[in-house]
């Protein structure tokens, strides 16, 4: 069975983005442990050539034309942003 | 009975003013403020627009279908006159651009919203104790939680604050508090009601129902909200909430949910309602889901998978809070996502990071996703066999507050009769059935093909006019 140790939670905290503190790191490696070893349970099942279920609607391709709309809101979706200035939002320098 | 067409009715009538059901509403939540069930109130707008329905009365304009009655939405349906919160510290101070689709279509029929429930933020939960601002205490009982992750709105309900309130079940966070807290709960067939203006979670099985005291009042509600909507592309408009003709249905109550790790009061409601259902003139069986017990492992793996995408947009750019003292941009999202989310949002992130990542995708997601044909291929065979199976909505009744956070299997547990139906993306309500030893609410659960929303609702009608 899988193992998930303290290495590996940094490696998800670094895929999610998420910053954990240690202590954070050594809870989360004992909860996701628990939960990968309890899902695990699916390997039970023989699944050979079951097609997967991504959604259940039955709609496919659901088309409509491609038209331009004017946002309403576009100030308002501006003045959320933690910092913004002419109409653009700022983050730090990445470059 | 129902409450809304009283309201309506006097409202029209002139008997009451739409002022005064919303004052009588606010008043009600100020009087029950200890339960901590709202997060906010939208009342400067609520009275602005019940006067608004006044003067449209008295000046003899049609009246909507829901004329002046409050309600309640949970704090992820982006709305007007308050902040939408998620109950989530990334997402504190963030005032709606837009209203949910659902809000909108109640508000045209004169609805007013009051208030914002509590919820588990981002509605990873089933207790309400994962909100980042508090935890709501149940409506029979202050020491046990609400149930989740819907708990404000499912105790704002039972306290008879406002005659409905909104809701969100992904894996039966609508049912499961309902049941705790002793109200109806309806969660729809998947893609009923627009999604369009409320914060993801798990686009493959999220939907949008309520809460409320009598079948009646959740036909009126969902009938309101459902239909397709060019915003939300999974919406169908093939669901009926018409009152069916419902003699004779051929009910099945599912054998799994019916174990010795079920509370024994539990059970013996669910047998005395099958009981009761026989003497309706119903033919009821035992069915079986041998998939059952796997649904619960299909669920912790595709919904962690959704979640992590879904909740990529928080991120400190664009919207919500951004974590102050950031030298550099990967910092800025690193610290902006750990100070804004709760440990299961995280947990639940990561989770679903692990199970989508290339060496671990075949065997975790792919499995969970050929695993859930499996249920779902179940269901489709006993819906030949069945109209309609019962199940009890919840495996206890409420539990203490503070319970079941120290293990998260635990906690999973709690939704374990109610996450099957929303993999397979049916409908499922779940109706009270009298108390356990100690006065606790305890639910029952309804689930019908895809689309028969309606047939449940009738046949929960049934029910309360043979009681």
């Amino acid at each position: 069975m899988t193992t998930i140790v303290n290495d590996d939670v940094r490696q998800l905290a670094a895929l999610s983005a998420i910053d954990l503190s240690d202590d954070e790191i050594s809870a989360l490696q004992h909860d996701i442990d628990n939960i990968l070893g309890y899902v695990k349970k699916l390997d039970e099942l023989d699944t050979d050539g079951v097609e997967p279920t991504y959604q259940v609607t039955d709609l496919e391709n659901v088309w409509r034309e491609d038209e331009v709309e004017k946002s309403p809101v576009l100030d308002k979706l501006l003045e959320l942003a933690p910092e913004h200035a002419k109409q653009q939002i700022k983050v730090s320098k990445v470059l | 009975m129902s409450q809304i067409s009283a309201i309506v009715s006097q409202v029209i009538s002139g008997q009451k003013t739409a002022r005064q059901c919303v004052e009588e509403a606010l008043a009600k939540a100020d009087s029950t403020k200890e339960f901590h069930a709202l997060l906010s109130l939208t009342d400067k707008r609520a009275l602005e627009r019940a006067d608004e329905i006044d003067a449209d009365i008295r000046s003899g304009k049609p009246a909507g279908r829901l004329a002046g009655v409050p309600f309640v939405a949970k704090d992820n349906f982006l709305a007007f006159g308050a902040p939408t919160t998620a109950a989530a510290k990334i997402l504190e101070n963030f005032e709606a651009p837009i209203q949910a689709t659902a809000i909108e279509k109640l508000e045209a029929e004169g609805a007013i919203c009051i208030g914002k429930a509590n919820l588990d933020a981002f509605a990873h939960g089933g207790s309400t104790e994962n909100s980042a601002y508090g935890v709501t205490h149940n409506a029979f009982d202050q020491t046990r939680v609400a149930g989740g992750s819907s708990g404000g709105s499912a105790v704002v309900t039972a306290l008879d604050v406002v005659p409905f309130a909104l809701g969100t079940d992904t894996g039966g966070s609508i049912r499961q508090p309902a049941s705790f807290n002793g109200v109806y709960g309806m969660k729809p067939t998947y893609g009923a009601v627009s999604r369009y203006g409320v914060v993801a979670m798990a686009s493959s099985t999220d939907t949008i129902g309520c809460f409320a005291q009598s079948s009646e009042d959740v036909r009126l509600v969902m009938d309101v909200m459902a239909g397709k909507d060019k915003r939300d592309m999974t919406t169908i408009d093939q669901v009926s909430y018409t009152d069916q003709d419902i003699n004779k249905l051929r009910i099945g109550v599912i054998a799994e949910t019916m174990t010795d790790d079920v509370q024994s009061t539990v059970r013996q409601a669910i047998e005395q309602m099958a009981r009761k259902l026989a003497g309706l003139g119903h033919k009821v069986d035992q069915a079986n889901l041998p998939m059952m017990e796997y649904a619960l492992a299909i669920y912790y793996i595709v919904v962690p998978a959704e979640i992590t995408s879904n909740l990529a947009r928080y991120d400190g750019v664009r919207f919500g809070r951004r974590a102050a003292d950031i030298k550099s941009l990967a910092q800025m999202y690193g610290h902006s996502r750990n100070q804004g989310f709760v440990t299961e949002n995280k947990r639940r992130i990561m989770i679903g990071s692990y199970v989508l990542s290339s060496g671990y995708f075949d065997a975790y997601y792919l499995k969970a996703q050929k695993a859930r044909t499996l249920l779902i291929n179940q269901y489709n065979d006993l819906f030949e066999k069945f109209d309609i199976l019962l199940t009890p909505t919840a495996p206890t009744t409420a539990f203490g507050i503070g319970e079941n956070s120290a293990d998260p299997i635990k906690m999973y547990l709690a939704d374990i009769m109610t996450v099957p139906p929303s993999l397979a993306g049916l409908p499922a309500l779940s109706v009270p059935v009298g108390k356990d030893e100690n006065g606790l609410p305890i639910g029952a659960q309804l689930i019908a093909p895809r689309g028969a929303d309606g047939m449940l609702l009738s046949l929960a009608k049934q029910l309360e006019q043979a009681s």
